[in-house]
Formats: C-alpha cells, structure tokens, sequence
C-alpha cells in the first residue's frame, strides 16, 4: 500500500499544483474586491494573504448601499426567474404533446425544433428589437425575459421530450382509461416522473440567463439592465472602478457558485445532457 | 415522419386525446418559438440584403462589405484562430484531466476545482482574468510569477537606467568605449543616471590601478559628485568606484577574449593581454533593466490572452463528459489490456482513447458551436483600444448593429454566423432522423 501511493505521489502533487492553479484567478478576483481600491494601484492582492490587516468589506457596503447596483441585482432575479420558470413550464408542456398526443405533422414540427438547437441568437436579435419596438416592449423586463425563453425552448422541449418519452406507457395509458385529462396527466405523471431532469434543466436555464450578458445588452435599459450589464458598463475605467467591478463582480457571482456547490449533480447532468445544444 | 403513423397506431387513438388538446400543449411554445427564432431567422435574411436601417434593398452590397472591410476580415480571421485552437485544446486538456483526476485520492476535490469557473458567467470570469493579466508585476499575478522566475534566471542588473558619461556606445544590452584599447594602458569609464540608492554600500572612491606591459587596467566609475562641482570625463575627489561590473575584452572579431568583474574601487585589471587593439564592454547583465511584465493585454498578445481565459472556463466541461464517459467503460477492456502487458501509455493510446471518441466528438462540436458564439469575454476582457485587435465574428455582429446602428450589415454578419453552424444543425437533424428509422 505504501509503495502504491508512494508512486502516486508525483501525480497527486502534479495535480493538486494545476488544481490550486485553476483556482488563483478566481481567488485573485475575491481578495481584490476585499482590499482598498488605492491598495490595486499600488500593491498586488496575494501581498493581503501576509497582511489580513488590508481586508475589508468597504467594497461590498457601498455597493449594497448604492440603488443603482441593488436595482441591477434585483432586475437580475426579475428576469431569471420567470425566464427560467417560464422555459421549464412551456417546454414541459410542448414535451408532453410531441411525446404523448398524437396530431398531424408531430414529427416534422419536432424535427423543426431539432433543427432550431443550435441557431445563434445572433441570427434574431435584429428583428426581435424591431418588433419590440414596434409592440412597445423593447428596454422592458418582459422582453428580456420573452427573447431568453424564446432561445431556451428548443433545447429544453427536446430534452423533456425524450425524458418524456420513455416513461413507460401503461402509465399514461391507463390513467387514460380511468378518464383522467390529459392535463392531470401530465401534472400527475409527467411531472413527477421527470423531476430530476427538470431539475437540472431548471438549474441550467436560471445559469444561463443569470449569466447572459449580450440579450441584456441589446434589450434592455438603464432602469431594467440585469448586473452584468451594470458591471459591463464599468469596465471602460478599469483600474479605476476595480473596487467597484471586483465586488459587483462577485457578488454576480454568489448565486451561481452557491447553486454550482449545491446542486453539482444536477448541474453535471444538465450538462451532459446539453451537449448537444 | 412516416413514423408518425406506425407510432399513432402502436399507442393507440383510442386513449388519444383530441388533436385539439395538442394544439392547447403547443400554443404558447409555438407562438413564442414563430415568433422570436422563426420568423426572425427568415427577417434577418432578408435584412441582410437591405440597408443600414432596413427597407432600402442592396442586393449583395452588405456581403461584399463583410469580405473586404478590414474590421469584419479581422474578425472573421480570430474567429478562425478561435476555432482551430480552442475546441481541440479544450478537448484535450478535458481528457487529460478526466484520465489523471480518475486516480487521484482528492479526485472530488479535483474535479470541482476545474468545473467551477463553468458555473460563473464569461463576464466575470473576464474580470477575472482582467485581474490577472495587469502588466505590472506589482498588481498582475501571472507577470508576478515571471517576474518570481526571472528574477532567478535573469535578475536585473544593479546599473539599469544608467547612461556613458562619455566616449562609450551601447553595445547590446551593455555598453562599449570607443577607444581602441591597447596592453599598458588604464581606462576610465564614466556612468551617470544613477539613482543614490544603485551605488553599493561597500563603493569606496574610485581609483585607477597601475598597468603593467600586458595588463590593461581601468576603472568604472560614477562621473558624478554629490553636492556638485567636478568634470565630466574624469575622476573627480569623492566620485565612488562601481563594484560589480562585468568587464568583457572583445578582439576585433568581437569575441570575448577575457572577463573580469571590477572591486569596491571600481577598478579592474586584466592580466596578460597580447598585442593588437581590443574593445572594452560593460556587460549588458550589469545593465539589465528590472522585468517591466509582458503586456498580455496589447494588440499582439490580447487573443492568445482571451483563449487561455476562456479555455480556463471550459476545460471543466471537457473534463466532466469525458470523465463520464470513462466511467462508463467496460472495465474488462481497459483490464485485459493491462494483462496484455500493455503499459499505461499503450492503454490510453490504443484503448482509452478510442473508446471515448464518440465523447470527445461530441466535446469538440460542442466547442465548436460555443466558440463560433463567443461574445461576452472578448467584450471584458480586451480593453477598449485592442478591441478590434481582439474582435470576432460574434462582437462583431452586436458592434455593428447595434454599436454602429448598420443593422444590414450586422444581419449579414449574423447570416455568416449562421451559415458557419448549419453543418452541425444538418448534423443533428441526420442524427435524429437516422434514431427514429
């Protein structure tokens, strides 16, 4: 046993060396956003790991205290949460129709959506914001939140499809018998049975939309910008507003990390299911 | 879609529901979907052969644009950086990660540590690395470590910044006398530029040796007095020997016949000179200026800078899928290989690897999608002068139409975006087509 591990001992080291490693940018971000900006100008951020002394939260209080910030946080949670909710539901719904109801032109309809996996978003964005304007809703919440469930759809509907699908069909078929709806059917079966694919297509949407900076970018404004935006627009005096962008910046951050560390299951198997997106 | 029929048949009409119920399922998708990714796909088409704010038509002018301006070929040409190198590195590295991780005793730990930046948008993990890639090595911690190295390799030289006083031209990094230099003569060479606190402790006042017949002597000096007073060119009381300085003797072919290194006084003497004339060179190591740090976020340096940055982000990804996949092979396989007397190389090459294929396919044309795509970490992480240095066919897209308000070409730019990830949707559409026969 010794001899084994002792063999292993060059590769254990090798990797937590490019362990550590991957983790000192994401750590440098953290500690910076805790010193003094004055202390960026002059003083790399690992010189706090021998003073602790220069840590403080000063960043993050004024942050907290500046209404600009906490209304880009908030429009951040207003957007990804009925964003991601919204994808789940009306995919969830479409899933059940193409995997269980029988109609007219079901397969070429899902091949449509097969097809729409991987369009760039890129490929809307110009007559999406004319016809908001023309609806009146560009620079609203709404749509921000319409235009990320529009791109969330194609991907989730074909994932829940199949989850959809291979429930095993005596179920459905009997509830069938018994009279259910097929609304019950889908509340009562569906659902349940495919949780933990909702949950990781949940966890996915909210990230992505948490995330997303480009379609805020393009329809929202100032009173409705998520906080990447918020961050985005700060980056042109970089040195200068580092106090500012680090802590922004993490605090962007702590809602994702905290799902990642919690639901790193679900995360993982969201992914391995989104590669084909 | 024949199968539509045969599987109508197999799950029976007669627990159906009503087409109409399906209608009822679809509605909302279906509307948002034909509204917000149909209809526009087929509107910027049509866009794209208009004018900067639509209606006018202009035929093939805003392709022809997107081929010959200088800001859209550079843009298009990184995104071809982008593709060649970041699907097949990320890949790469994921699976190196993934076979290596599998026999480490914090494996978890590992792993985590890797997949973590996924979960953070691109626009922090820009900031991130903004952080990280500042020039100073005061402030940026990848130019730290350079200059942590460096110091050892290349430590800078205790004379940098200063300057001939006369009679002397640079040399490479050092400096030479202009004076040919003979046996039996004593040599003065003067430094100004010096900073009070370059001059050692232990200088003491510069003194000229004495040269015998083959010796050539001299003195490396500080031509200058504290408090004022004294000549140019020539060793004035109270002016302090430089101790430390390489002292090279060139022949005229310029190779180095002798070296020697001068005392507290500043003196040298080098012994045994032949004949013929020589060059006197201050070594340039004793001028080497401190490490200024490489500036990763310079025109030349900014796309490498972006890559290693967003390869950071997604090597976690690669890593996971191929992690999976390895899991889920037949672990008899990689046994019997092993039992073969395969070596651990030979199981990886030979068996490992072609097992995982089909996964690092799909790592790799994943990749290819998502780089095709990328926005957010060039936008952060190149500062606003290297933009366009930087710029790809995404950032492009938004720059123009939204930036530049020419939504005709930002339609063209997002078509050819479009046309570049067609291969994969017709991929896909094979893919499943060929599942359902």
């Amino acid at each position: 046993m010794g001899g084994r591990s002792l063999r292993r001992l060059p590769l254990n080291l090798g990797m937590a060396v490019v362990g550590v490693l991957w983790l000192v940018p994401t750590v440098g971000l953290l500690v910076t956003s805790l010193r003094p900006r004055a202390l960026f100008a002059t003083s790399g951020w690992w010189q706090a790991i021998t003073r602790p002394s220069q840590l403080t939260i000063e960043n993050f209080r004024r942050i907290v205290e500046d209404d600009s910030f906490v209304t880009s946080l908030w429009n951040t949670v207003l957007i990804t949460v009925p964003a991601s909710v919204g994808v789940v539901l009306l995919s969830a719904l479409a899933a059940y129709a193409f995997a269980w109801i029988e109609f007219k032109g079901r397969d070429s309809l899902f091949l449509l959506v097969v097809g729409l996996l991987v369009v760039p978003l890129q490929m809307a964005l110009v007559p999406v914001a004319r016809l908001y304007g023309d609806l009146r809703i560009f620079g609203s919440i709404l749509g921000v939140v319409l235009f990320h469930i529009a791109f969330g759809l194609p991907f989730a509907i074909f994932l829940l499809r199949n989850v959809f699908a291979s429930i095993p069909k005596d179920l459905p078929e009997a509830a069938r018998l018994d009279g259910a709806s097929e609304l019950r059917i889908f509340a009562r079966i569906m659902l349940p049975l495919g949780l933990p694919a909702i949950a990781s297509l949940t966890i996915f949407q909210f990230l992505w939309v948490w995330n997303d900076l480009l379609v805020a970018l393009v329809f929202a404004e100032t009173s409705t910008a998520p906080i990447t935006v918020a961050i985005q627009q700060q980056l042109r005096l970089f040195g200068g507003n580092i106090d500012i962008i680090s802590a922004a910046s993490f605090l962007s951050m702590l809602v994702p990390l905290t799902v990642f560390f919690a639901f790193q299951r679900y995360f993982t198997a969201g992914l391995l299911a989104g590669s084909v997106k | 879609m024949a199968t539509g029929t045969t599987v109508g048949r197999r799950r029976g009409r007669r627990f159906g529901a009503r087409p109409g119920v399906a209608a009822l399922f679809l509605a909302p998708a279906v509307v948002i979907l034909g509204a917000l990714v149909v209809y526009p796909i087929f509107a910027t088409v049509l866009a794209s052969f208009q004018g900067p704010t639509g209606g006018r038509w202009v035929g093939l002018d805003n392709y022809q644009e997107l081929i010959t301006n200088p800001r859209t070929r550079r843009a298009i040409r990184n995104s071809v950086i982008w593709v060649a190198v970041v699907p097949a590195t990320v890949t790469a590295l994921g699976l190196v990660f993934a076979v290596l991780s599998e026999r480490l005793s914090f494996s978890r730990a590992f792993r985590t540590a890797i997949f973590m930046p996924m979960a953070i948008s691109l626009l922090a993990g820009g900031v991130i690395w903004r952080v990280v890639y500042e020039q100073s090595p005061d402030r940026g911690v990848l130019n730290a470590g350079i200059a942590a190295v460096r110091g050892v390799t290349h430590p800078p030289g205790p004379y940098a910044g200063s300057t001939p006083s006369q009679g002397m031209r640079p040399a490479g990094e050092g400096m030479s006398l202009e004076e040919p230099v003979v046996a039996g003569h004593a040599y003065q060479l003067g430094l100004v530029g010096l900073a009070p606190e370059q001059v050692p402790k232990d200088a003491r006042a510069a003194a000229p040796g004495e040269p015998k017949a083959d010796e050539v002597v001299g003195v490396v000096f500080r031509d200058f007095r504290p408090g004022g007073g004294g000549q140019r060119g020539q060793i004035d009381q109270d002016e302090l020997g430089l101790p430390g300085m390489k002292v090279e003797l060139r022949n005229p072919d310029g190779q180095v016949v002798k070296a020697v290194t001068t005392t507290d006084d500043g003196s040298f003497r080098i012994e045994r000179v032949g004949d013929g004339t020589f060059t006197l060179v201050l070594g340039g190591a004793s001028f080497r200026p401190p490490f200024e740090g490489v500036q990763w976020l310079g025109p030349t340096l900014i796309t490498p800078a972006i890559l290693v940055a967003y390869i950071w982000i997604w090597a976690g990804f690669a890593m996971m899928v191929l992690a999976a996949g390895l899991a889920a092979l037949p672990r008899e396989v990689l046994e019997a290989a092993r039992v073969d007397g395969a070596g651990e190389w030979q199981t990886f090459r030979r068996v490992t690897v072609p097992l995982l294929a089909p996964e690092m396919g799909v790592v790799f044309i994943t990749l290819v999608i998502y780089v095709l795509k990328v926005f957010d970490i060039v936008l952060v992480v190149a500062p606003e002068t290297v933009q366009d240095d930087a710029n790809v066919i995404a950032l492009e897209m938004w720059q123009t139409a939204f930036g530049a308000r020419n939504q005709g070409l930002g339609s063209a730019v997002a078509v050819l975006l479009f046309l570049l990830v067609l291969p994969v949707m017709v991929f896909n559409l094979r893919r499943f087509q060929g599942e359902r026969s």
